[in-house]
This record gives C-alpha cells, structure tokens and sequence, in this order.
C-alpha cells in the first residue's frame, strides 16, 4: 500500500461545556484502508466521527479530510464523502428508485449517470423487483445495504460509516462487509465505527477509543500480540478495564 | 437549480403519500372556514331586556312595544319594582334595564324633557356597547315620531326642536352580512396558519426521524435547503387559498369585486414571510413538540392581533405598530379590501410594499439561523 493518508487528524479535540468529549486524538488513515475505530458508548466515537464529516466544528487541534481542513472547506469535504449515519437516514415514504434520485441529484450526477447508477445498483443488491417499493417496507437488512450504497452513489474516496451493522442479523452483517470489501477493493476508502468485535477483525487497522482518547492504534494481529490476547474482544475487555482503573 | 426541483418533488410526493396530510390540506380548512364563518359575527341580536315601568302610561307602553319590535331585544321581565328589574342584571337573567321614570307621559306632553335610565351589563365589551347604541336609536326613533304627534294637540310650537335625522348606509356590505365579512378575513387566517404550522413542523420532523443530518452531509447549499422547503408550501397554500375561494362562493356567496389575480399576487408575498416564520420557528425547536408550542405562541398573538375580530384602528398605538411584522393584519386587510371593496393594486400597495420587504428579512433571518452543523 502506497503511503498516501486521506485522513489526518492532530490533537482533534472537541469539547461541550466541561465536558470533552474528544481528546486530542491524532491519526492517519490511508487510502483505500479499511479503518475500524473502535470504543465503548460514548467514548467519543461519533463525535469523532461527525468532526471528520464537516457536521461538527472541533474545538482545537487539525483535521483535514480528502485534502481539505475541516475548519476551513467542510462544505468541500462534504463533496467528496460518503457518509452513513447510526439511524437509518434514506426517506421511508420514497421509494428505492426516489431515493436514489434524489440524493444522485444532489451529489450532482447526471440524469444518465443516475439512470445507470440505479440499474448497477438495483442489480447489486438484488433489488430490482422492489425498485418500486417505498423504503420503509423493507427489511433492516436491505434498509442498510441500501443506505451504503447510495452513500457511495457519487463515488467518494472516503466513506464514512457509524455503526452501519447495528441491528442486523449475522448472515446480512457477512454480505454487509462484503460490499464494503468490495468498495475498499474499488479504492474507497472506509472509515468505520462498530461494536462488534469479530467485525473488527475484518479492519485493516483499529484504534481503539476510551474516555474520548485513542487508547491503542494497530492491525487487528499485531493488538492481540501486544496485549496477549486471543481475540479482539479479550483486546477490548483488558484496554477498557486498564483505562477504568487508573 | 437542478437540486432546488429535486427537493420540491420529494417535498411534494412526501405530502401526497401522507394519508393523513391529504384531509388536513382540504377537507379541515373548508370545515373550519364554514364553522368559523357562521359562529364568529360581530352581530348581536336578543339582548335580554327587562323593563321597570313606573309610569304605566300610554307612551311607556309605546316605547316598550318600540324594544320589542326590534329583532335585537327579547322583554325578560315587565315590572315596576326596580329592585326586581336590577336584579335580573344580576342573576344574568337580562343583559340590560331600562327604566322608566313616573310622569315620563306627563312631562313629554307638556313639551319638559324627561330621562330614562338604561342599564347595561358590559362584562362583554361588543354586547354592551351594541345593547346601549340599539336602546339610543330605538329611543331616538320613539322621539321623533311622539314630537310629531304631540304638536297639534297641544297646539304650541314645538317644544323641541326638529332632531337632525341620520340615515345609515352601509358602504360594502349593504345588507350588513356578517358571513360575508368575515368569510375573507377567516380564509386568509386559516391558509396563513396551516401553511407555518407544516413549514416549521415538517423541518423539525426529518430533524428527528435524523433525515436532515444526511442532508446536512451532502454538500447541499443553504440557500437551496431553504428554497426547497418553501416553495413547497407555497404552492400548497395558493392551493388552499383556491379551495377556500371556491367554498366561500359557492357556499356563501362571497362578493369578489376585486381582482382574483391580486389576492393571489399578495398571497405570494405574503406566505414567503408566513413560511419564513415557520421555518424560523423550526430553526429554534428540537421536538415536533416544542415546535407546536412556539407556534401556538405566535397563532395566538397573530390571529387575536390582526384585526380578525377586533379592528385594528381601535388597539392603543403599540399595539398597531406590533401588527405591522404580523402578515395576518395584512393578509385580512387586503382580502377584505380587494374582495368585499374591489380595492386596487395602488389602494393595498402599503401591505404589498411591507411584505416585500418582511419576506426576504424573514427569509435571510432563516438562511442564517439555520445550521448544517450541529450545536
């Protein structure tokens, strides 16, 4: 993998009152790399998160995003990004079809890219026969897969996802990863937050985030080599109790 | 611009696969302005009157006859003890007492004046007031007929002098209906309020569903958010406003001597600054709930303010100059005017000129309160 970070974060920090909720956390994510960012609730992750995709403004530190300074060009970050968030956030009352208009249009595609966009991914996902069925009727599962693939409809290099396998069963959570497989393999960068553990195995690297600091940073092996554990649950379980007694 | 369309569409299919939102944009605003235009007439009539009579004479019973003949006054109680005749003011048996002096007969023949009293329960400001004016014009009425007849019999002059006759024209509602009156006014009030309720609910609605966070991630411009969600109802209250014309015709027979093109010309102007009100309203609300009671706050200071009921002219000055930023005042006044008057463009170009300059303020206000990052 070429060195080339398309996140970079220095001493991030973002705080609401007293209250930080963000700590000074820095890293780099590089391009095309799945990167899972991992934590408790609320140990920070979301905010992170949101900071990264222009929909919060961080109180210190440096981030830019695709190239562009989250204090600076958030609205051009927004061009460049996918973005997937903890609730289930496509319009229930449209359809498929609607939905994947209206957010092509937005991002600025064309009528014929979006006509095409809509037949790749309806043939993607398997969906071609509820094309025409309002969104709220589907399953979890499909309500998912389809929100991630209309957050890459304007093919970003970075996409961002928060918890996007929250409620899911196991076998749509495996045909989930794939499709994010999938895109990191089409050089999509992806930036994931999750609470499974055995999801985190799948990353390219994790950090782990505790108290709203970055308590480790590494590839899934070489954590459980650190910290002598078995799995990245055991991982978790001894970072989380170690933070909690100090 | 592209992008504006797509939000109006998907603003527009929102509207019409909500079950719900269907009714609530035709059927509720025709049964409100029909309820609201019968029941809401600043017309009094059956006034409660008892009368205390201590004369017993000819001309007292004339001018009891004279009340009574009117529509406006039902005799609760014929007596000639006062304390019985107040008391029915008291227990709100009768809503006025008149009371007739003894020798009110002799006095009028022999050409003296003579006084009679009438006493008024004015705990309702419009009641009393209109009690008081009928009685003076039913006693001014008895008057003028007595003096004619009472000269030749005496064979003097006059005692009194001729009294200057007024005669009442009603100027723009000759037969004095009050549907017809009120139809316009409760027609702009209604298309105003329903159209800022669904403005600032709608926003603060896909703020909780979390719609709005993915709209917030796109790099959607402010300025196209905004427009997005106003036109939709604009649109939807030009449709109402249609409606509600129709159902005014037809069921009330509303005179339209003005241009139709004018009301809808100022609905234009004068919803943009409705809708900018929702929207500020939604900018400052996190639940459908708080958004509700903002709203309530305003409708009531709007609709109680905007000279609906009460005319404006007759408010203490500060009070006239809060209507000003109140597009309510302006959107009554105007469809009054132009329907019931025949008013033109130059007559309402104050209102046209006030709304112009509201709506793109409002609208800025909104633009700049609005955030697409979070708190």
């Amino acid at each position: 993998m070429t060195h080339e970070p398309v996140i970079i974060a220095r001493q991030l920090t973002k705080r609401f009152g007293p209250f930080t909720a963000v700590d000074a956390i820095s890293f780099e994510v590089e391009k095309g790399e799945i990167f899972g960012f991992l934590g408790a609730n609320g140990a920070g992750k979301t905010t992170a998160m949101r900071m990264l995709t222009g929909l919060l403004t961080p109180t210190s530190g440096q981030a830019s995003v695709a190239g562009f300074d989250v204090f600076r060009s958030a609205e051009q970050i927004k061009r460049h990004i996918g973005y997937m968030s903890q609730r289930f956030s496509l319009y229930e009352d449209l359809t498929v079809k609607e939905n994947i208009r209206l957010f092509g249009t937005i991002y600025g595609l064309t009528q014929r890219q979006i006509g095409d966009k809509t037949f790749q991914l309806l043939r993607k996902l398997g969906l071609s026969d509820e094309a025409k069925q309002q969104v709220g009727a589907l399953p979890l599962g499909w309500k998912q897969k389809l929100a991630f693939s209309i957050a890459l409809i304007h093919e970003p290099k970075i996409v961002f996802l928060d918890e996007p396998t929250g409620g899911v069963d196991p076998v749509t959570r495996r045909q989930f990863w794939e499709l994010i497989y999938q895109a990191a393999h089409e050089g999509v960068t992806v930036f994931v937050t999750t609470h499974y553990m055995d999801e985190s195995e799948y990353c390219h690297r994790v950090s782990i985030m505790v108290d709203g600091r970055i308590a480790a940073l590494d590839t899934p092996r070489q954590l459980k080599l650190t910290y002598e554990a078995d799995s990245m649950d055991e991982v978790f379980v001894k970072l989380a109790r170690t933070t909690s007694l100090s | 611009m592209r992008i504006i369309f797509i939000l109006i569409w998907k603003e527009l299919l929102q509207v019409v696969r909500n079950r719900a939102m269907i009714p609530i944009l035709t059927v509720i605003p025709i049964v409100q302005l029909i309820l609201l235009s019968f029941a809401a007439t600043n017309e009094v009539k059956k006034i409660g009157l008892a009368v205390c009579d201590n004369d017993h004479s000819t001309f007292s019973r004339r001018l009891r006859e004279q009340f009574l003949s009117s529509d406006y006054f039902v005799l609760k109680l014929y007596t000639d003890d006062e304390k019985a005749a107040s008391a029915t003011l008291e227990d709100d048996q009768a809503d006025a007492v008149l009371v007739i002096p003894p020798g009110f007969e002799r006095q009028l023949l022999r050409g003296q004046p003579s006084s009679l009293q009438l006493q008024v329960n004015a705990i309702n400001g419009v009641k009393g007031g209109l009690a008081g004016a009928y009685a003076g014009s039913v006693i001014q009425s008895l008057r003028r007929d007595l003096s004619l007849e009472i000269v030749p019999v005496v064979r003097q002059k006059p005692a009194v002098a001729a009294p200057i006759s007024v005669s009442y024209r009603h100027w723009y509602n000759p037969e004095l209906e009050y549907q017809t009156f009120m139809v316009p006014g409760i027609l702009g009030v209604l298309v105003t309020i329903l159209t800022m309720m669904l403005t600032a609910m709608n926003i603060v609605r896909e703020r909780e569903i979390g719609t709005i966070e993915q709209l917030n991630v796109t790099p959607i411009r402010k300025y196209q958010f905004i427009i997005g969600k106003l036109l939709p109802f604009l649109f939807i209250g030009l449709f109402d406003l249609a409606i509600g014309l129709t159902a005014g015709k037809l069921i009330f027979d509303i005179p339209m001597l003005g241009s139709l093109w004018l009301v809808f010309a100022f609905c234009v102007v004068n919803l943009i600054a409705t809708l900018a009100v929702g929207m500020l309203i939604s900018t400052a609300a996190e639940t459908q709930q708080q958004a509700m009671f903002i709203s309530w706050f305003f409708m009531m200071i709007f609709i109680l303010m905007s000279g609906l009921f009460t005319p404006i002219d007759s408010m203490p000055l500060w009070a006239q100059y809060l209507t000003i930023p109140n597009p309510i005042a302006h959107f009554v006044d105007v469809m009054r005017k132009v329907l019931l008057k025949g008013s033109g463009f130059d007559d309402i170009k104050d209102h046209f000129y006030t709304m112009l300059i509201l709506g793109p303020l409002l609208i800025s206000l909104a633009i700049w309160r609005y955030r697409k990052t979070i708190a």
